[in-house]
């Protein structure tokens, strides 16, 4: 009975009922950190633990961007040194971090918030400032 | 340039290019001569170092904070409006959140229509929120933020060795000249371009290298200019308060602020748009400020979220979001003609000239050709507002409705 919707499906057949807006958490200073509090409209869709687990991966994911490691210090000297061109043909550690990022938010769009009808919109796309949750009208009720 | 106003960035440029052509050109060769051949290729690597970080700092994005769409603006409006009590008063536009111990007041920007982030700031010059806004340098025409303020830093510092390098060197190149009782007029007469050089660079090493020993200060203790014009943490309020976001102690300071993680440009997201460096420029170089950064915003935005809807419409839809691409000609940048709305803004103008309550009724009813067009924009959410000052909204979005049209055409 379970129906499982592709993202295509769903732009086809469902309308945007709601958009739910996580913003972010600055209770740790200016590091990117999302808030992880479980949104009410979002409680007949999805499984609590589910959603507060995807957010609390993205949250650890840019902590490992944003992170002062050696690796970082090493990037940043040699940048540096170089006069900073050495960015143009490096990426740097962030960007990797992005890129793994918005492969997990496809995975977890895929997998687990399409067939309920939900997207989530990577945060890059809103310029760091929320996670958009769209809720999609739950057409397979009423058909 | 990144900024709208590009200072006086031609005026810097111009001073240290004809500085050190100067020092190359009358200095060298004596120096070279009667001490060593290293002051050309010192000399050489300390200018190429300053012109580089100085177009750096000038055409990086500083860390600009792209404005809230329209969905985004009215959740945070009713969430403003909720917490609000129900006098006739306006709502608090303020929010208040604790970092390490300190209270933080988080200002509403009516502009952006968003919460500021800790430490960010309205530039009115560029008409942007900066991340980590350190100050509008007009020197280099551009806002020093988060995300260039280590060009910035290693421009100001490399400028002043640059300075204080070329100085020595003029000043032991006249002394040795004017040995043997020859007199500083005949050493001048002989090399008149190191007088220039030593006029410029006596008047400006002082103010760089105060500049430097300020900034490394900040730097040490992890503070902008801003805040420290402002004495936000200084306590002046009598309050006990301190810098939250200091480590306390200097060499991780140090090393957080120039050698941490480069944090990607929020401006320039694409898409599935080829990846284009000129992108760079893009970022704020406006004329129309609000309308033309808010079109640039959504195309970004457009970009992706058009991959998503595209993926059940023919192929040929996924190469419509070129209609963004003239944004990131630089060229088109430039062109301060009405034109310049590119084909985005400018099909959305023809949306908006009939009203904004049509808009539904123009993606059933509009030909196939402009079908592809209207949908992207369909999406009320983005839906550019025309501001008030835009001179497009009246007569002439005929003729932009038949630019967006023709090119629509060419997909």
């Amino acid at each position: 009975m379970v129906e499982t919707h592709s993202l295509q499906d769903m732009r086809q057949q469902a309308a945007v009922a709601a958009k739910v807006f996580l913003q972010r958490d600055y209770s740790n200073g200016t590091v990117c950190q999302f808030q992880s509090k479980f949104p009410s409209e979002l409680e007949t869709r999805i499984d609590k633990q589910q959603f507060e687990e995807t957010m609390q991966t993205l949250n650890n994911l840019y902590a490992e961007a944003e992170k002062l490691g050696s690796q970082s210090y090493i990037e940043g000297c040699l940048a540096c040194l170089t006069a900073y061109t050495v960015f143009l043909c490096m990426e740097t550690h962030y960007e990797k971090v992005l890129k793994k990022i918005a492969k997990y938010i496809q995975e977890q769009n895929d997998k687990i918030y399409a067939p309920r009808g939900l997207l989530l919109t990577d945060p890059i796309e809103r310029g760091l400032r929320v996670i958009e949750v769209t809720i999609f009208e739950d057409r397979s009720l009423t058909r | 340039m990144v900024a709208r106003q590009s200072g006086v960035l031609p005026l810097t440029l111009g001073l240290i290019l004809i500085t050190s052509g100067l020092f190359f050109i009358f200095d060298c060769p004596f120096l070279v001569k009667h001490l060593t051949s290293c002051i050309p290729v010192i000399g050489g690597f300390l200018f190429v170092f300053v012109v580089i970080t100085l177009l750096q700092t000038s055409f990086t994005d500083p860390g600009i904070l792209p404005r809230a769409t329209p969905d985004e603006a009215e959740d945070i409006e009713k969430q403003i409006d909720n917490t609000g009590n129900t006098s006739y008063r306006p709502p608090p536009r303020t929010k208040e959140v604790v970092i390490n111990q300190q209270v933080v007041k988080l200002k509403y920007c009516f502009t952006c229509k968003m919460f500021r982030p800790p430490r960010t700031s309205h530039c009115s010059l560029c008409d942007n929120c900066v991340e980590r806004f350190d100050h509008h340098c007009p020197w280099v025409g551009n806002c020093v933020g988060k995300r260039n303020y280590r060009f910035f830093y290693t421009f100001i510092v490399s400028l002043s060795f640059h300075t204080a390098f070329i100085f020595g060197c003029v000043t032991t190149h006249l002394s040795l000249r004017a040995q043997g009782g020859k007199g500083l007029v005949f050493a001048l007469q002989e090399s008149p371009g190191s007088a220039v050089e030593l006029v410029i660079c006596f008047f400006s090493v002082w103010s760089i290298l105060g500049l430097s020993g300020f900034h490394t200060y900040l730097v040490a203790s992890n503070l902008t200019t801003n805040e420290d014009i402002k004495g936000s943490w200084s306590g002046k309020s009598g309050e006990d308060v301190t810098n939250p976001y200091s480590q306390r102690n200097i060499f991780v300071n140090c090393c957080s602020v120039l050698c941490g993680p480069m944090p990607p440009s929020l401006i320039d997201r694409r898409g599935f748009l080829p990846a284009d460096e000129s992108v760079q420029t893009a970022g704020a170089d406006i004329e129309l400020p609000d309308l033309a950064n808010k079109s640039e915003i959504n195309v970004c935005t457009q970009g992706t979220k058009g991959l998503l809807e595209s993926a059940t419409l023919p192929p040929l839809l996924s190469t419509s979001c070129p209609q963004g691409k003239p944004l990131t000609d630089p060229t088109v940048n430039f062109d301060p003609s009405p034109e310049i709305s590119t084909s985005c803004s400018g099909a959305r103008h023809v949306h908006h000239s009939r009203g904004r309550a049509s808009t539904p009724r123009h993606t059933k009813t509009r030909s196939k050709k402009n079908k592809r067009a209207a949908l992207q924009m369909a999406n009320p959410s983005f839906d550019v507002p025309v501001s008030p000052s835009s001179p497009d909204a009246g007569p002439s979005s005929k003729a932009r409705g038949h630019k967006g049209d023709s090119f629509s055409h060419l997909q």
